[in-house]
């Protein structure tokens, strides 16, 4: 449980930059691309995107495979999936709640005009 | 779902002014008439609503199982924002994450706005704010293509 709650932490902390999420949104279009074509559409050097790469394999988001001289990058979906899975509990808790919040909140409002006549 | 995939964001307009949305949400007695994922009970609300005061509330879920998250309130501006931390009670080893509510007056009401982050760092929160430029919902597909497992 607890190594399980320290990878989604990992998760979500590869996820939060933005460089990171754009390659992760290119591999969803294009699975299996190399390195030198990822590094391509950004501003930034290719060890710059090396680094991004590293955090995203550490965070099992990625896996890369060398084929001679090329290193492919393929999206590893499971630990997204649990970081997904995160969002949705709290999303089921928090629609619920709320729909009472709402109904509880306007009920108050109605006997607060009530008593203030 | 809404905003970006490190944090989860709900919208509500609420016929009812900010001052009483804000005290449903920090008094005891409103929050044990609304709080929780079903139906069940709540059996235990305390708050202290202050700038590191802390609240607990405990419920028990329609299958039986009892559920306590707790935290500490970070900012307290009644009736805009409240922002606490929060951890679910036997997962100590897991980092808080922080919950906040923003209330808005708008002419019906409130428009109340909830976001639950999963990492409290205040660069991390910017960074989030900063947003996702919304490839969620085609992540999403995907995996679902790609069926269990991997």
């Amino acid at each position: 449980m607890v190594n399980h709650e320290a990878r989604l932490s990992r998760t979500f902390a590869a996820l939060v930059d933005p460089t990171r999420r754009a390659i992760l949104a290119r591999l969803e279009r294009e699975d299996g691309t190399s390195v030198s074509e990822l590094a391509r559409p950004f501003e930034i050097k290719l060890p710059a995107v090396m680094k991004h790469l590293d955090v995203l394999d550490a965070a099992g988001l990625i896996t890369r495979s060398k084929a001679g001289r090329t290193v492919t990058v393929r999206l590893a979906p499971r630990p997204m999936r649990a970081a997904m899975d995160w969002l949705r509990r709290y999303e089921r808790f928090w629609s619920a709640s709320l729909d009472r919040l709402v109904t509880y909140a306007e009920r108050k409002e109605r006997e607060a005009r009530w008593k203030g006549r | 779902m809404e905003g970006p995939m490190t944090s989860l964001t709900l919208v509500r307009r609420i016929k009812a002014r900010p001052s009483i949305v804000f005290d449903a949400l920090t008094m005891p007695e409103g929050i044990a008439c609304w709080w929780g994922p079903d139906d069940g009970p709540v059996l235990v609300a305390e708050t202290d609503v202050r700038i590191g005061g802390r609240f607990r509330v405990r419920f028990r879920m329609l299958d039986g199982i009892e559920h306590e998250s707790s935290g500490e309130y970070l900012e307290v501006v009644r009736p805009t924002r409240l922002a606490m931390s929060w951890r679910w009670a036997g997962d100590e080893a897991i980092g808080e994450s922080l919950l906040e509510f923003d209330l808005r007056a708008i002419p019906e009401g409130t428009e109340l706005r909830l976001t639950h982050s999963r990492l409290p760092d205040e660069e991390t929160r910017q960074s989030h704010q900063r947003g996702w430029s919304g490839s969620l919902d085609k992540l999403e597909r995907y995996f679902q293509a790609r069926g269990g497992g991997s």
